[in-house]
């Protein structure tokens, strides 16, 4: 159950300490090679969970509140379920984590998202949508947790 | 394998937008091939770094499409700085790559 993204943050960030050292090292041994992918940090329960509000629960610890404050830019009917265009952007300050969710795929959870300070809350990416479902966009800004909902109208099914 | 994350990075008006397309197949697990499903397999973790210091951690479900587009946005980043994309999935494969924001 530590799938928590503010857990597992807190975790890397203890970690950190320890393992500073030996990051430096390979920091150093992969000059431009950018930092790895740590695979520690997936929130498995989180992506195995078939409800939105166990998939949230397991990923922020809290439930959401609808914000009007999220865009969510989703078409209206996709033809094609398997490359569905998903944006999301977000006037909210301090936004810590994004996340998608499509209510009607076998798993809710699409992706999630922490940003570092900086980072703008605004992205595109491409999603799967087994059939015609609602999908959520899910912000925390400032600690708290906003939500907001759209209907795609799916053609072909892409659970694949 | 050779080298499968194509990355864009251009800035303008001191924020530095990301564009990358990875190569890899996402298998859900739920899709049948003569019979037989097709094993999952897809990216769990793909971290984005801006010289080194990561901007965004992304965490991945099966339901982001094969051959994954993404893009984003960060304030910041200089013509000539790195920008690199580092993944992982749920067979630990990786892969990692860095690119110059133009």
């Amino acid at each position: 159950m530590n799938g928590s993204i503010s857990a597992s943050r807190r975790a890397v960030l203890s970690a950190g300490a320890a393992g500073a050292l030996s990051a430096l090292i390979a920091r150093a041994a992969e000059a431009a090679a950018p930092a790895a992918a740590d695979a520690k940090l997936y929130p498995t329960a989180a992506f195995g969970a078939k409800t939105e509000v166990a998939a949230l629960k397991l990923l922020f610890g809290k439930a959401p509140k609808a914000s009007s404050k999220i865009d969510l830019g989703v078409p209206e009917i996709a033809e094609n379920g398997a490359v569905v265009p998903v944006t999301m952007a977000s006037g909210l300050p301090n936004v810590t984590a994004m996340a998608l969710l499509s209510l009607e795929n076998p798993y809710t959870l699409a992706c999630a998202y922490r940003l570092a300070p900086g980072t703008l809350a605004h992205m595109s990416s491409r999603l799967k949508l087994a059939k015609t479902t609602k999908v959520v966009a899910v912000v925390e800004s400032n600690g708290a947790l906003y939500r907001t909902s759209r209907m795609v109208k799916v053609t072909l099914g892409g659970c694949g | 394998m050779a080298n499968p994350i194509l990355v864009r990075a251009q800035t303008a008006h001191g924020v530095t937008t990301v564009a990358c397309l990875v190569k890899h197949p996402m298998d859900s697990g739920f899709v049948k091939k003569a019979g037989k499903l097709i094993p999952p397999h897809y990216i769990e973790v793909i971290e984005f770094t801006h010289n080194g210091k990561t901007v965004l951690t992304g965490f991945w479900g099966p339901a982001v499409s094969r051959n994954p587009f993404f893009s984003f946005a960060f304030k910041g980043g200089k013509k000539g700085d790195t920008v690199g994309i580092a993944w992982v999935d749920n067979k630990g494969e990786r892969a990692a790559v860095s690119a110059k924001i133009a």
